[in-house]
């Protein structure tokens, strides 16, 4: 696969605080790509160079292939985090606007837009004022806004605030539709449980620097502690050393749970072996740890005795 | 360049189609013409309805025939006590009462007016100057020197002042036209400067606090951004300024020709049968100081065609986009870096203060158009817009016109810059107090 979006060795230097150090990132083409990282990071920079609002000091972007050029921001969408539209204009004139900004004739834009407003049932709103509208209803048209003119990389900054689950529903529903059309999605976000399930790719960013990058099983891989979670009845007397015991809990009256760490050479079937001679075995499964314990052990954080695990 | 054009054309057809600019617009011209039309009804007012009485108790016996009664004024010489003509005074309003006292030739400082309400300086000065003219008489004849010298002396000096052109011919010109359109030209590029300039401010700040600026940002280039939003601001002026232009001309004149003149002529030719029938004397006085205002009025307008007006146009557009791009820009690049009205006002002080400097020099220039502060102060581009246009009328070599154009263009490039720099920073910088050293970092900042 080869990559959209990639990002050498970039650095960005303010006053005195360096907010990008060395920052390398590969984007694969028809990913969605979580950039992940703690508030001040350095995200908002690196989004800032992508969509050349600011150059770096150092270091190069290329996009497709190319070195970024004042072209390429018809190929990009970006939804900032900070949202905002004029509010005393009128949907429709703004939106032909920002289209028309984006490279897009008067015609062009009309046609692409009479689509998305059927598509999420606006048409009545096309002459309302931004400021008569909810805020939700808002972010609506800002995403509108930033998918209009079908850019190839699309750059998402926390998407869902603000919305309610039925919209966050059907953003979410957008956002993989546009995916299964080829489009790559730059996905940046502090809620994990939408990068478990939105992303394929993640990169983390603490620190100016970049400490995690790659597809989404090879992070988790890389943070698995060969810790498996076991369920059973019966009473468990003892294991070799090469099986250490994390936790152990009395779940019901007969029902108990360990979390089991293999160390050394030992293999699992060597537990499973060892454990059925002992217990009547009810569940056992590997604990994947979740984005969330990834996140804080990563950026250097206590990880929270919670074990969220995949069967 | 597209995307200035975009810029431009949306920030100008949002700010004509604001409730604001279509009432100030129209409202504006409607009040000049009506300002016009009340100094035209108070003229003619001035004829039917003000006529005043006046009494002389004259104890002197010196001023017999010397007070004239004209078309607003009555003398009327009673031989009454004093107290007496105070009391019958009462309740007429308007009406006066004035007391020479018998020592009148020793003690000048005994004449007495009494009145309802206090009286005009320009009555009183008008009685005050009889009084002392005829004392004057009086005391030249006692010196030996008869009437006729007395009169002869007594001559009025107006000149008619020319102006000589390059080829060394003479064109009447009148230093009160120039005096006037330099003034009005100077004072409206003061206004629409500061108007217009706080205008894009506004619009900046709007766009900050918005948070639109990141989306926008994100497809145009800061300098493309900042540049369509002065000049669309620019063309919102323009608008304005020709839109005044003609909608004055229209309703003054449609004004004019409806009650005004009409009324005025009108009013004449009853006064005139009225006082034609009273007294033939006072008919030749009145034509005489009609003649007058006819005369000043003809040599004003003639005077005005004299100007160089296609020149003052001219100039007054160039010095309106000079002066207003020179300061719009530093206006966009306060707005960009504050995000609220206060923080605004730290930094705006000191811009405003060149314009305001401006207009004091400028009323300086009228005063002594050829001037080295003049001079100087149409040079220097933060003031010379104003003081340039308020020379301009006097007449004033064209390679100084030259020299401080280009002088203005290289100001407003320098300012457009510097302005840039800075805008390209702030714009996106939320949170943090700026002050000028943070400022002058910007400007050296990369990227």
């Amino acid at each position: 696969m080869s990559n959209i979006l990639e990002a050498h060795n970039i650095v960005k230097q303010y006053a005195t605080h360096r907010a990008l150090d060395n920052v390398s990132v590969s984007v694969p083409k028809g990913s969605i790509f979580g950039l992940l990282g703690p508030n001040g990071a350095g995200k908002t920079s690196l989004i800032r160079i992508i969509t050349q609002i600011t150059a770096p000091d150092e270091g190069y972007v290329l996009l497709d292939g190319q070195r970024l050029k004042p072209d390429h921001i018809e190929d990009i969408g970006y939804l900032p985090e900070e949202r905002g539209l004029y509010k005393k204009m009128k949907v429709g004139e703004q939106l032909l606007y920002l289209a028309q900004l984006k490279g897009l004739s008067e015609k062009q834009a009309m046609e692409k837009l009479k689509i998305w407003f059927k598509k999420f049932d606006i048409k009545t709103w096309w002459n309302k004022s931004i400021e008569d509208l909810s805020k939700g209803m808002q972010q609506k048209i800002q995403f509108v806004a930033t998918v209009m003119h079908e850019p190839k990389l699309i750059i998402l900054d926390e998407p869902f605030s603000g919305f309610d689950p039925i919209n966050a529903n059907l953003i979410k529903d957008e956002i993989l539709e546009l995916r299964d059309r080829g489009t790559t999605i730059i996905f940046s976000t502090h809620r994990m449980e939408s990068v478990e399930e939105l992303c394929d790719h993640i990169a983390l960013i603490n620190k100016s620097k970049v400490i995690l990058n790659g597809s989404k099983s090879e992070i988790k891989n890389q943070f698995k502690e060969n810790s498996y979670a076991v369920s059973y009845q019966g009473t468990l007397e003892s294991l070799p050393a090469d099986f250490e015991i994390v936790s152990q809990k009395n779940i019901e009256n007969n029902l108990n749970q360990v979390n089991i760490r293999l160390v050394g050479d030992a293999s699992v079937n060597q537990l499973i072996g060892n454990l059925i001679s002992q217990v009547e075995l009810v569940s056992f499964h590997e604990n994947i740890p979740s984005f969330n314990q990834i996140f804080i052990k990563a950026v250097g954080g206590e990880v929270p005795d919670e074990v969220s695990s995949v069967s | 360049m597209k995307n200035i054009f975009l810029v431009l054309k949306r920030e100008y057809l949002v700010r004509v189609r604001k409730k604001s600019f279509i009432i100030m617009t129209f409202l504006t011209p409607i009040l000049i013409a009506a300002f016009y039309g009340i100094i035209v009804w108070a003229a003619v007012g001035s004829f039917k309805n003000e006529r005043k009485t006046i009494q002389v108790i004259d104890q002197s016996g010196l001023f017999k025939d010397k007070f004239k009664s004209d078309k607003n004024t009555t003398f009327e010489f009673i031989n009454q006590p004093i107290s007496e003509a105070q009391k019958k005074l009462k309740g007429k309003e308007g009406n006066l009462l004035v007391f020479i006292p018998a020592n009148i030739m020793e003690q000048p400082k005994g004449l007495q007016i009494y009145s309802e309400k206090n009286i005009g300086p320009m009555l009183q000065g008008r009685i005050e100057k009889i009084v002392q003219q005829e004392l004057r008489n009086i005391k030249l004849s006692k010196a030996g020197i008869t009437q006729q010298v007395i009169e002869e002396a007594n001559q009025n000096v107006d000149a008619q002042t020319f102006n000589l052109d390059d080829e060394g011919k003479t064109r009447s010109s009148s230093t009160m036209a120039a005096y006037v359109a330099g003034y009005a030209a100077a004072f409206l590029l003061y206004i629409f400067i500061l108007i217009y300039g706080a205008g894009v401010m506004q619009g900046v700040m709007e766009e900050k606090s918005n948070r639109i600026i990141e989306v926008i940002i994100s497809s145009v280039k800061p300098f493309h951004l900042m540049m369509g939003k002065i000049l669309g601001v620019a063309a919102v002026g323009l608008t304005q300024f020709l839109l005044w232009g003609v909608l004055t001309f229209g309703v003054t004149s449609a004004t004019q020709t409806l009650f005004g003149f009409n009324r005025f002529t009108a009013t004449e030719e009853v006064l005139n049968q009225q006082t034609a029938q009273a007294d033939p004397e006072l008919k030749k006085e009145i034509e005489k100081s009609q003649s007058n205002t006819l005369k000043t009025i003809n040599d004003f307008s003639a005077s005005a065609q004299s100007l160089p007006l296609v020149q003052i146009f001219v100039c007054f557009l160039f010095y309106f986009l000079g002066g207003y791009l020179l300061y719009s820009s530093l206006y966009a690049a306060i707005g960009a870096s504050v995000e609220n009205q206060q923080e605004a006002g730290q930094f705006t002080f000191p811009i405003m203060l060149p314009i305001i400097a401006a207009i004091f020099f400028a009323q300086l220039a009228i005063n002594q158009p050829d001037g080295s502060l003049a001079f100087w102060t149409s040079m220097i581009p933060f003031t010379s817009p104003v003081v340039m246009m308020a020379r301009i009328p006097f007449g004033v070599p064209a390679w100084e016109i030259a020299l401080s154009m280009v002088l203005l263009v290289l100001g407003f490039v320098g300012t457009t810059w510097l302005a840039a720099r800075i805008y390209r920073v702030g714009i996106l910088m939320y949170g943090k107090k700026v002050n000028y050293k943070e400022l002058s970092k910007w400007i050296f900042y990369k990227g």
